[in-house]
């Protein structure tokens, strides 16, 4: 039984014979995820950011906001200062805790927002195909026309500053992509048979959609919903550095990077703890991505 | 191919419709009224119906769309309310520094993302893999900005060898275009090293190899030019992101660009710029795209006669 798709005829006899051994999409998915270290070890920092978010508040040595010590401005790391000091006295350490809650809640929310809105959209599309495919499809390519975060920033500036209006351009540059993946896999769902065998026992097409081709949907979904979330975090910081998403003195990465543009010369270290923050939550979150990907698609498999 | 070349020319004017229609819609959406905008804070009633008149605001909708779209096609975007100059010329001053920013980006990023790539299949799970995969990925999650302003750390303030800001010679145009093109060569690199893949697992690989032929050539000329088709589309797609992370890198090295035109019209609400800036970045993304779809059609001649 080396194979993944066991014949009609053997699987009850497997099932009988060992109901320890039956193998379920998750036990099928673990077994091939723990194979993968860097990815185990992804998923495990990424376990340790979220618990670093929820608990910003509790831990952070300092106020991210409102504590400014005068006598150590622009200081570099120190024990009292584990990160060192801003130009304007922030603790620098605390504004990273703190940016961590922000970031993620962000990344996060604006993904889950475009995949609720793309997944629909895409099965909408691809089951019902015509004129309902045909629309929803323009305007994913419409969307497409503008670069990715040009969209972003036309969005921004039409709805004005601020993380709100961030987290809606990053969500809405995120529809199409999760339209046409989700359409694809519907397309190629709907031709199977049990599909047709659930529509010849009456099920209305809500419940075939929703029940029937959603589930054979989900793995594609949750693969791309974490490689997204990476480059959701980049596109919402870049939107801070550019000004046009959270204003200073909230303790967003991109905006203290921005910040830390004016106090190059003189103090790199402003400028190197959010770029790291940065980076190692956005490989985090694509390694986690790729070892997702490795043990969820099934064209990988036969490699 | 003169007829596949015209059928994805036609097949682009739905699309470039209704990025104009959304690009003129732009400014119906933005909060307030764009006469006023247009007028300035402190104008009184009389001028902004003055404006109003002026900009064509109080025709009906379907004319006014008319009337922006025929000014666009003769490149009238209006006056930019900060500057009181023309949106074009503002915008062509800037056009060519972005476009030799982006376009050395792109040559760089494809020239290592290539040959990264290729390494990588080749000694598929061996040291070059892993390096190369791991140099990659890196490239992925590091954001432009920060990336640059490490660059500049490192080359300009430490080291001393390159130019911090500006765009005057050539020496300026490396660090900008290695920040901007990290991103590319890195999913250029991942993705050369998986169409690569499967490509040396194809029996004509085999066949060349039973032939007595260096590995080498086989790589070079039998594998190159299929693993090239999907690359090449993915070069396209790249583009846009390019295009996009000007906008980033620009401000990071305070480049003369289109990318910073916008961020500061975004930030004084001079709105005819950011509509003119918009509608030019699709424009350019569109017609990358086109091209490429040409050139995959010139290496792939099954594409051709669908």
């Amino acid at each position: 039984m080396s194979t993944s798709t066991p014949t009609p005829s053997v699987a009850p006899v497997v099932a009988t014979a060992a109901a320890t051994l039956i193998r379920t999409p998750l036990s099928e998915f673990w077994r091939k995820f723990k194979k993968q270290p860097l990815a185990l070890a992804a998923a495990g920092f990424v376990v340790f950011l979220v618990l670093l978010a929820v608990l910003a508040p509790y831990i952070s040595p300092y106020d991210a906001e409102n504590y400014f010590d005068y006598d150590a401005l622009n200081a570099g790391p120190s024990l009292q200062h584990w990160f060192g000091v801003d130009s304007l006295g922030h603790d620098i350490f605390s504004r990273i805790l703190v940016g961590t809650q922000l970031s993620l809640a962000v990344g996060f929310s604006s993904v889950a927002l475009g995949a609720i809105v793309g997944t629909f959209a895409g099965l909408i599309a691809g089951y019902y195909e015509g004129w309902a495919d045909r629309i929803i499809m323009r305007i994913c390519d419409v969307l497409f026309a503008f670069p990715g975060i040009l969209l972003a920033i036309a969005i921004v500036a039409m709805l004005g500053n601020g993380m709100t209006n961030v987290i809606i351009a990053v969500a809405i540059f995120s529809i199409p992509a999760f339209a046409r993946l989700v359409r694809g896999n519907t397309l190629s769902l709907k031709q199977l048979t049990y599909i047709e065998a659930v529509r010849s026992i009456g099920a209305n097409d809500m419940t075939i959609i929703l029940r029937h081709i959603f589930p054979g949907t989900i793995s594609s979904v949750v693969v791309y919903f974490t490689m997204r979330i990476g480059t959701s975090i980049i596109t919402a910081a870049s939107l801070s550095f550019l000004g046009l998403g959270a204003q200073p003195p909230t303790p967003e990465w991109g905006a203290m990077l921005n910040e830390a543009r004016s106090d190059m010369m003189t103090a790199p270290h402003i400028a190197i703890f959010p770029s790291l923050a940065i980076f190692l939550t956005v490989l985090a979150f694509n390694l986690l991505g790729d070892g997702l990907r490795d043990a969820l698609d099934p064209k990988l498999e036969q490699k | 191919m003169f007829s596949y070349v015209l059928k994805r020319l036609m097949g682009l004017i739905p699309t470039l419709f209704l990025v104009a229609v959304m690009v003129f819609l732009f400014v119906h959406l933005l909060p307030g009224d764009p006469a006023r905008l247009a007028a300035g804070p402190e104008a009184d009633e009389q001028t902004v119906a003055l404006v109003r008149t002026d900009l064509g605001l109080d025709l009906p909708m379907h004319q006014q769309f008319v009337r922006f779209f025929v000014n666009a096609a003769h490149g009238d975007f209006g006056i930019s309310l900060r500057s009181k100059l023309p949106v074009s010329q503002e915008i062509m001053e800037r056009f060519w520094p972005t476009m030799w920013l982006t376009l050395t980006s792109m040559i760089w990023a494809v020239i290592f993302g290539l040959f990264i790539g290729i390494f990588s299949a080749v000694w598929r799970n061996e040291w070059p893999d892993r390096l190369g995969m791991t140099l990659a990925v890196s490239g992925i999650s590091f954001p432009p900005f920060a990336l640059g302003m490490v660059f500049m750390e490192v080359f300009s303030v430490q080291l001393g060898w390159l130019p911090t800001v500006g765009a005057d010679s050539w020496r300026h145009y490396i660090l900008p275009s290695l920040t901007l093109g990290a991103g590319v060569a890195a999913i250029m690199a991942r993705f050369t090293r998986s169409s690569f893949i499967e490509i040396l697992k194809e029996d004509f690989v085999r066949t060349a190899r039973a032939k007595g032929l260096p590995e080498r050539i086989v790589v070079a000329k039998h594998c190159l030019r299929n693993a090239l088709i999907p690359v090449v589309t993915m070069m396209g797609l790249q583009f846009g992101f390019l295009l996009g992370g000007s906008i980033v890198v620009e401000k990071v090295f305070n480049w003369p660009g289109m990318g910073r035109l916008l961020i500061d019209a975004v930030e004084m609400r001079d709105y005819p710029i950011i509509q003119a800036e918009i509608l030019l970045f699709s424009l350019e993304f569109i017609f990358i795209n086109l091209i490429v779809d040409v050139l995959y059609a010139v290496i792939n001649p099954s594409i051709r006669y669908k």
